[in-house]
Parts: C-alpha cells; sequence; structure tokens
C-alpha cells in the first residue's frame, strides 16, 4: 500500500473518530444543522476536487446537480409514494444520465465556453425549477418531503440526521481516496497537467473527464437527496448558480490538489456565513475579502499551505 | 397592435437590452485580450457606475455630463485598483484561481456598496428627454436610442484603438503572449491595468445608461454581468464585434421568446440557446479555434 | 542481415501544411524492429511534425501510417500508444505535480487492467496491480540510476534528469517502437554519452527506435541508418558513414 494511502487512511480515522464524538459535546441543534450542511458541502466538493482538481475541468454547474437529486428524489417520493432510499438511487441514476450525456457533449468544450456551458445548465435547471409550477411548487418551494427511515427509526431530528449523513460522508471520502491513489486517479492527474502528453501514454482524455465529471455529478446529486430528506422542504433559491460557485470557491480555498482541501474548504466555509450573521453589516466585505486574500497569497489553498508547513507530499 | 408592429416592438426593446449587454460584454473583451481570464466583478462596475452617478448627480448636484464623466474615471479607478492590488499580487498564473480572485472581487465590491449606499435600490431621472420616435406602428424612446448609439460609438473607438493606436496593438501583443511581449520590453503591468481601467469604464458607461431605465441596487450588477458574459461567450469570447453581435443576438431573442412564447420561460430558453449553440460550435459564433502547438 | 527484420513502422506519402507551410510532403519512411533509425534535418524540417502525425497528436493531409498490422490514420493518439507505440517530446512535457515514480507508472497506463469500480473499491487485483505497476517503475528508475529520486516532484529534477524521467515514462509502457524527439537537446556531453548507451540497451531488448536528433555525433555513433529531411523532403536515406558525404545534406544543412 502507498504511504500516501496509509496516511490519509490515519487521518481519515482520526477524522471520523473526533465526528462521532462531537454531538456529545455540542447539543446545540443549530450548530448540529451547520455541521450536517457542511458535511453534505464537503461530500460535493469533494467530486468538485476530483473534477477540478484531478482532471483539470471547471464546473460552475453543480447546484444544478444537487436541484436534480433534490427535486429528483423529494418529487419521486411525494408523487408516487416510494420509499425514500430508493427514490435516491433513482434519482441518481438520472444524475448520472444526465451527466454523461452532457458530459461527452460540453466537455468537448475548452475555458470559457465550459464554464458558460455549465452556468447555462445550472440557470436553466433554475429557471425551469421557478416556472414549471405545477410540477416543482415553483418558487415557494417544496413542503412535506417524507424522511429516510430505518425500522421504526425517522431521520427528522438534527441527530439522527447527524449520524446518517456524516457516515455516507466519510465513506464516500474513504472511496474517493482509494480511487486518487490508484492508477486512476493517476491517470486524471497526469491529463490535468499535460491533455496531450497523457494521450501519447494510452490515457484515453475523453474517457477520465467523463468519469470525473459524472463522479462529481453523482456526488452533488446524493448530497441534494440526502438534503431534501433531512430538511424535509427545498426551493429552488437554494440550487441558483451562486451555490454553484460557493462550491468552487470552497474547492479553491481548501486547495484543489488535494481531498483534504475539500474537508477544510467545506468545513470552514460552510460554517462561515451563519457566524458572520452576527455582524450581517460586514458579512459579504469579509466573506469576498477572505476568498481574495487566501487565493492572493496561497493559490494552493488550505491545503496547499499546510504541505509547505509541514513540508509534506500531498496525494 | 398588428402582428408586425408587435414584432418591431419587441425587436427595439431586445436591442435596447442587447446593446447594455454588448456594454458588459465589451467590459469582458477587454480583460481577455490583455490579461486572457474572466473577470466576474465586470457586473459590479456596472453597479458602481450606477451608484457613483447617483452621488455625482444628486447629492452632490453636479451637471450630468460632468457627473458621468466623473463616475466613469471612478469606476475605471477601481478597476485600475483590482488589477494593480490583487490580481498583480497573486502568486499564479492559473486562471481558475485568479478568476476567483476576481469573484472575490465581486462579493467584495458588493459588500462596499452595501456599506457606502445601503441596500435600497435608487434611481436617476433621464439623461434625454423627449417624445418616443414612431416608427411603423412601435415607439422607440430616446433613451433606447441613447443607448445603442452609445454602444455602437464605443465598439467603434475600441475597435480603432486595438486595430490602429500602438497602445492598442501593444494589448494585443500582450494578450498573444505576454512573455515575448515582456522580452521585447513592453510595460506588460501597466497594459493589464489600463485594460483594467477600460473594462471599469466601459461598466460605468453600461451603468449610466441603464439606471434611469431600471434603477440599481447593489446586485443590480449580477444578473446583468452574467448576461454580459453569456452574450460574449455567445459572439466568441474576447471578439468585439462578436461581443456586439451576441449582445444584440441575446437581447433580441429574450425579448422575442419573452413576447410571443412566455415571459416566464424566457431566461429558460435563452440559457438552452446558449447550451445549443456551444455543443454545435464550441467556439461561439465568431471565435476562432485555436490549435495547441507541441 | 537487417532487411530482414519486420518492418514495424511503415510511413508512406505523408504530406501536412499549416496554413501555407508545407510541413511536410510526400515523405515515406519505415521502421524495422530492433532498429535505430536517425531522423534528422535542419530546423524546421518537419521532424516534429512527423512525429506528432504518426502519434496522431496532428492529423495529416495524406498519407498512411501502418503499425505492425494497424491502420492508424483513423486513431486517436490515445489509441496508438495502446498499440505500443510511445513517443517523447521535444519539450519534455513532464507532468508537474506528480512524483518522479508517478510520472513514470503513469507510462504503464496501457497495461492497466483493472476498472473503475476495482480501484474504487480497492479490490485485491487492484492491489496487486499497483504493486507490480509500481515495482516495474522502481525498476526502470533505477536502470536509469534515477532510483533515488523516486519520491521528488518531478518538476524539480534538473533538465537532463526529467529528460531521462520521460523516457522512463515512455518505456513503463512496454512499446514495441518508440519516436524520440531530440532527448539529447539540452544535455552535457556527459549525459549525451549516458543517453547514447541507454538507446542502445533499449535495441538490445529488440525496441524499434526512430531517433530525432541535432547532435549528429550521437546519431552518427548510435543509428544504423538514417533519413535526412530537408523542407518536409526526404533528401537522402542510408548508412550514417555514407551520409556523412553525401553533398545535398551538406548543401542542406550549410546552404549553398
Ligand atoms: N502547429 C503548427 N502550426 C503552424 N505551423 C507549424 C506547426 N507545427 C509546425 N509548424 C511549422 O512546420 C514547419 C516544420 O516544423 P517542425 O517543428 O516539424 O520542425 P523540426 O524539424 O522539428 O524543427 P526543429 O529542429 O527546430 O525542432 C516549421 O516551419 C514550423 O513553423
Ligand atoms: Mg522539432
Amino acid at each position: 500500500m502507498s504511504s500516501g494511502l496509509k496516511r490519509d487512511r490515519r487521518i481519515l480515522a482520526g477524522l471520523a473518530t473526533a465526528i462521532g464524538m462531537i454531538p456529545f459535546l455540542i447539543n446545540n441543534p443549530y450548530y448540529l444543522t451547520v455541521l450536517n450542511l457542511s458535511a453534505l458541502n464537503i461530500l460535493t466538493v469533494c467530486g468538485l476536487t476530483l473534477l477540478i482538481g484531478y482532471a483539470g475541468q471547471i464546473s460552475l454547474g453543480h447546484a444544478g446537480f444537487w436541484a436534480l437529486g433534490a427535486y429528483g428524489s423529494a418529487l419521486l417520493s411525494l408523487k408516487t409514494g416510494l420509499n425514500p432510499w430508493l427514490t435516491t438511487a433513482l434519482a441518481l441514476g438520472f444524475t448520472l444520465a444526465v451527466s454523461a450525456g452532457m458530459g461527452f457533449t460540453v466537455l468537448r468544450l475548452k475555458g470559457n465556453y465550459l464554464v458558460m456551458a455549465t452556468l447555462a445548465f445550472n440557470l436553466a435547471v433554475y429557471f425551469f425549477l421557478v416556472e414549471a409550477e405545477e410540477l416543482t411548487g415553483g418558487p415557494p418551494g417544496l413542503p412535506g418531503i417524507p424522511p429516510y427511515t430505518l425500522g421504526s427509526l425517522a431521520f427528522v431530528t438534527d441527530l439522527a440526521a447527524y449520524y446518517l449523513i456524516w457516515p455516507v460522508v466519510l465513506i464516500t471520502l474513504f472511496l474517493t481516496f482509494n480511487l486518487v491513489h490508484s492508477g486512476e486517479g493517476r491517470a486524471l492527474r497526469a491529463l490535468a497537467s499535460g491533455e496531450i502528453a497523457a494521450a501519447c501514454l494510452g490515457i484515453n482524455p475523453r474517457r477520465y473527464k467523463v468519469l470525473a465529471f459524472v463522479l462529481s455529478a453523482a456526488y452533488a446529486s446524493l448530497a441534494g437527496s440526502l438534503y431534501a430528506h433531512y430538511f424535509s422542504f427545498i426551493s429552488p433559491k437554494t440550487f441558483d448558480i451562486f451555490f454553484s460557485v460557493e462550491l468552487v470557491a470552497m474547492c479553491l480555498f481548501g486547495g484543489k490538489g488535494s481531498l483534504w482541501g475539500a474537508v477544510l474548504g467545506a468545513g470552514l466555509l460552510t460554517p462561515l456565513p451563519h457566524f458572520l450573521s452576527i455582524f450581517d453589516e460586514y458579512r459579504d466585505l469579509i466573506y469576498g475579502g477572505l476568498l481574495m486574500g487566501v487565493l492572493i497569497f496561497f493559490p494552493d489553498g488550505l491545503s496547499g499551505l499546510m504541505r509547505k508547513l509541514y513540508g509534506r507530499k500531498a496525494p | 397592435m398588428s402582428e408586425s408592429s408587435l414584432f418591431l416592438q419587441f425587436l427595439f426593446s431586445g436591442l435596447t437590452a442587447g446593446a447594455i449587454y454588448a456594454l458588459v460584454a465589451l467590459g469582458f473583451c477587454v480583460v481577455e485580450n490583455s490579461l486572457r481570464i474572466v473577470n466576474f466583478a465586470q457586473g459590479d462596475f456596472l453597479t458602481l457606475g450606477g451608484f457613483f452617478m447617483t452621488t455625482f448627480l444628486l447629492s452632490l448636484k453636479i451637471p450630468w455630463p460632468l457627473a458621468a464623466l466623473c463616475s466613469i474615471l471612478a469606476v475605471g479607478l477601481c478597476g485600475y485598483l483590482l488589477e494593480r492590488i490583487a490580481l498583480r499580487s497573486a502568486k499564479t498564473h492559473d486562471p481558475l484561481t485568479l478568476i476567483f480572485i476576481t469573484i472575490g472581487a465581486s462579493i467584495f465590491i458588493r459588500g462596499l456598496i452595501k456599506l457606502f449606499w445601503g441596500k435600497n435600490p435608487r434611481i436617476f431621472p433621464p439623461l434625454i428627454t423627449g417624445e418616443p420616435i414612431r416608427l411603423l406602428g412601435a415607439s422607440l424612446t430616446r433613451e433606447s436610442l441613447l443607448i445603442l448609439a452609445v454602444g455602437f460609438f464605443c465598439v467603434t473607438i475600441l475597435h480603432l484603438f486595438y486595430r490602429v493606436s500602438r497602445s492598442g496593438k501593444a494589448l494585443r501583443a500582450v494578450a498573444y503572449s505576454p512573455r515575448a511581449a515582456a522580452l521585447i520590453g513592453l510595460p506588460v503591468g501597466f497594459l493589464n491595468s489600463v485594460s483594467f481601467f477600460l473594462a471599469g469604464a466601459l461598466g460605468a458607461v453600461a451603468g449610466l445608461l441603464i439606471v434611469p431605465v431600471t434603477g440599481v441596487s447593489f446586485d443590480t450588477g449580477v444578473i446583468l454581468g452574467l448576461k454580459g458574459y453569456a452574450a460574449s461567450v455567445l459572439g466568441g469570447y474576447g471578439s468585439f464585434p462578436g461581443a456586439i453581435a451576441g449582445g444584440l443576438l441575446l437581447g433580441v431573442m429574450e425579448a422575442l421568446v419573452a413576447g410571443f412564447i412566455s415571459s416566464g420561460f424566457r431566461d429558460v430558453f435563452a440559457f438552452a440557446l446558449l447550451f445549443c449553440v456551444l455543443a454545435i460550435k464550441p467556439s461561439g459564433l465568431f471565435g476562432t479555434h485555436e490549435e495547441e502547438r507541441v | 542481415m537487417a532487411e530482414k527484420r519486420p518492418k514495424i513502422l511503415k510511413v508512406e506519402n505523408l504530406s501536412k501544411n499549416f496554413g501555407g507551410v508545407q510541413a511536410l510532403r510526400g515523405v515515406s519512411l519505415n521502421l524495422r524492429a530492433g532498429e535505430i533509425l536517425g531522423l534528422i534535418g535542419p530546423n524546421g524540417a518537419g521532424k516534429t511534425t512527423l512525429i506528432n502525425i504518426v502519434s496522431g497528436v496532428v492529423r495529416e493531409d495524406a498519407g498512411t501510417i501502418f503499425f505492425e498490422e494497424h491502420l492508424l490514420n483513423e486513431l486517436s493518439p490515445w489509441q496508438r500508444a495502446a498499440l505500443g507505440l510511445a513517443r517523447t517530446f521535444q519539450h519534455i512535457q513532464i507532468f508537474a505535480g506528480l512524483t518522479v515514480l508517478e510520472n513514470v507508472m503513469c507510462g504503464a497506463h496501457r497495461l492497466r487492467k483493472t476498472g473503475f469500480w476495482e480501484t474504487f473499491l480497492r479490490l485485491p487485483r487492484a492491489v496487486a496491480e499497483e504493486d507490480e505497476c509500481r515495482r516495474q517503475a522502481l525498476s526502470i528508475l533505477s536502470e536509469l540510476g534515477l532510483a533515488d529520486k523516486a519520491n521528488l516532484p518531478a518538476e524539480n529534477l534538473p533538465y537532463g534528469e526529467q529528460k531521462k524521467v520521460v523516457i522512463a515514462r515512455a518505456l513503463a509502457s512496454r512499446p514495441r517502437a518508440i519516436l524520440l524527439d531530440e532527448p539529447a537537446g539540452g544535455l552535457n556531453e556527459k549525459e549525451t554519452e549516458e543517453l547514447g548507451e541507454i538507446i542502445l540497451r533499449l535495441r538490445e531488448k529488440g525496441l524499434a527506435i526512430l531517433l530525432v536528433e541535432h547532435d549528429l555525433n550521437l546519431v552518427m555513433r548510435i543509428c544504423e541508418r538514417v533519413v535526412v529531411l530537408n523542407q518536409g523532403e526526404v533528401i537522402a536515406e542510408g548508412p550514417p558513414c555514407e551520409i556523412q558525404n553525401d553533398p545535398r545534406v551538406l548543401e542542406a544543412y550549410l546552404g549553398k
């Protein structure tokens, strides 16, 4: 086993232990809500790191995939009465199909054109959710989404949701670490570093770009479904392009070169606006200033900074 | 109104909105033609222009031509500062990171605007007044005419600047290869600042024109910035004629969809169409495809 | 005798025009198994263009390319590489951000048999394959004297060693033919000497090598056959001793 994977698994084990104990120390439900949101963002940003940091592609449309997961699963469970676990899987399948289709058409684009196409996808989904009121409930949103259940246990409280969402996220992280420490992860990074050189080693650029895209869309969709059944209410506002932008900001802030960047970026930037709400006046100033500052002085993000401080090589 | 004059009416309103998109798109192009990045603060330049104008015109009571000039210079200065202070200090050349620095700047500028001008929308009276002009049963306001005229004026000036003047040629050289430009002694940093100044000034011009029509609030620039970005991508990113064509096309398309199909689905159509254009022609309508050399 | 060896790479009548610049005009050449074929010519002669077309990075205007029994024309670069046709680049193209070892392991991509799910779930087959890949890469690195650099970031190595790393990377795919674009460019005398030894050793293993090089000493020393390209045309072909004295070659290099 490579030393990188060993190290990452050790840190992950430490993180899992800490996560498991937090509810015994904090029982303020508001904090648990924020932690749950952080977990969902970590899941999504983890996928984005694969796409942006590893495969070298850009997407400003991942809130659109959240929306597919959230609305897809919520609508199915509301309209057909199917079990939320099943509808989550169905929504995931739907997202896989959509993102694969998109992957094959859109990933031919480069730079600005790719940014715009993914933005356009997000905007089209958003405006559709707003306008197709009969189906989606329109701007006021969709209430009464059933929660996940396990036997007689329903995951409705923040605490129960905490012990559902975090394990899902940690397991996904575990699997994603497997991936990045394998030939597949290497091929992705080679592709980001030099597409032509990678192709001349037999790495199929199209396959790997689409793989990273589909995988990141799947993570986003899963996060969206978990979100919908946890809060039991969703509205289009949650899935606008600002959320997409925020997700990529988390990815860069944490450092796109490593999956730990996703954990750091989403783990720190998700709670930030909630804490900044005490001084509402200065919220945008602080958020914008912090984002600029970190990216200007530490372009490799926080994980890049830590790597420099500890002189370690990232995965 | 008859079907054809209705069409003409939608066309006029589409062209007017399109000219604003085109002006914003030009701001994106100017930056693309030196730094080769997307400046997502472009929309906020527009907002800033509008707010400076309300202050100069209504609070300080400066006559409008002078107030307009001051606003343009002030926003130009903001653009300059953004490049000089933020982007030039960045320790990376990774375009995505640079783009997100401009996104940070955009959020920061919105924070500043909220702090100085508050969250309430403002408006100032039209710069020119007069009866709308009637044409084949449709009417065209003087303001729309002004917007169209200024739009075409700006693109002509920019076109001449880039094709004819020495500094314009130098800017293009920087865009083509910053390293080569530095080697032959061009002041690359200064030229980049100039292009950001221009981008700010263009944003301000768009702001001056749109505020009397729609008013301005701290987030006005967000959606207009996006539309401008969409317009420049549609036309072929970085091309000046492409920006104008993309802007007008987007404006007209939106107006026609809103008028004849459904105003609600206007944006769905606009962005779905953009998506399709990109899927078919990956470098926009007027963009040229560049091949990588190895 | 040499001519009995099978032709492994056949290029026929290759032409390429870059917006007015005729980079190649009807170039034909053959590479036989286990031979080192030198391809020389002044700057801009079209050598890199030829390699780019053979590896699929640039599309030809006319002509055919056969690799073993496969017609390459319609294949993408990665498909050609997957058949066992490797190349290096004039401008190195090392993977920055990956270690030396990881760079070389990337080369073994075409030999991988496990797919997404096996690596995602880290099933035993994937683990075994990964270990084997690492062992192979390390052994190639130690053959080239780079074993102690294996875990350094590749982009931090000196130029000469980076050039070796990309050769190691190409070799990791266990190719049957390899196209080297100016491997000695930028190397000092001692490094060039070493490189010559490495290339000769590769031939011992039966690899077919196309060597594009400006260092004529090296070419004359290790190649069995040399093709001279000038302004997109083959102007001479033969063993090094004949080429050296060919007036057309002298003219191309020195001008009239
Ligand atoms: N992608 C390209 N676009 C336009 N022209 C090109 C391109 N690639 C090569 N050329 C031109 O084709 C001609 C042959 O170039 P090539 O790089 O093949 O020469 P070379 O023999 O490798 O030269 P050198 O020894 O300098 O590497 C040159 O005139 C070059 O400018
Ligand atoms: Mg060459």
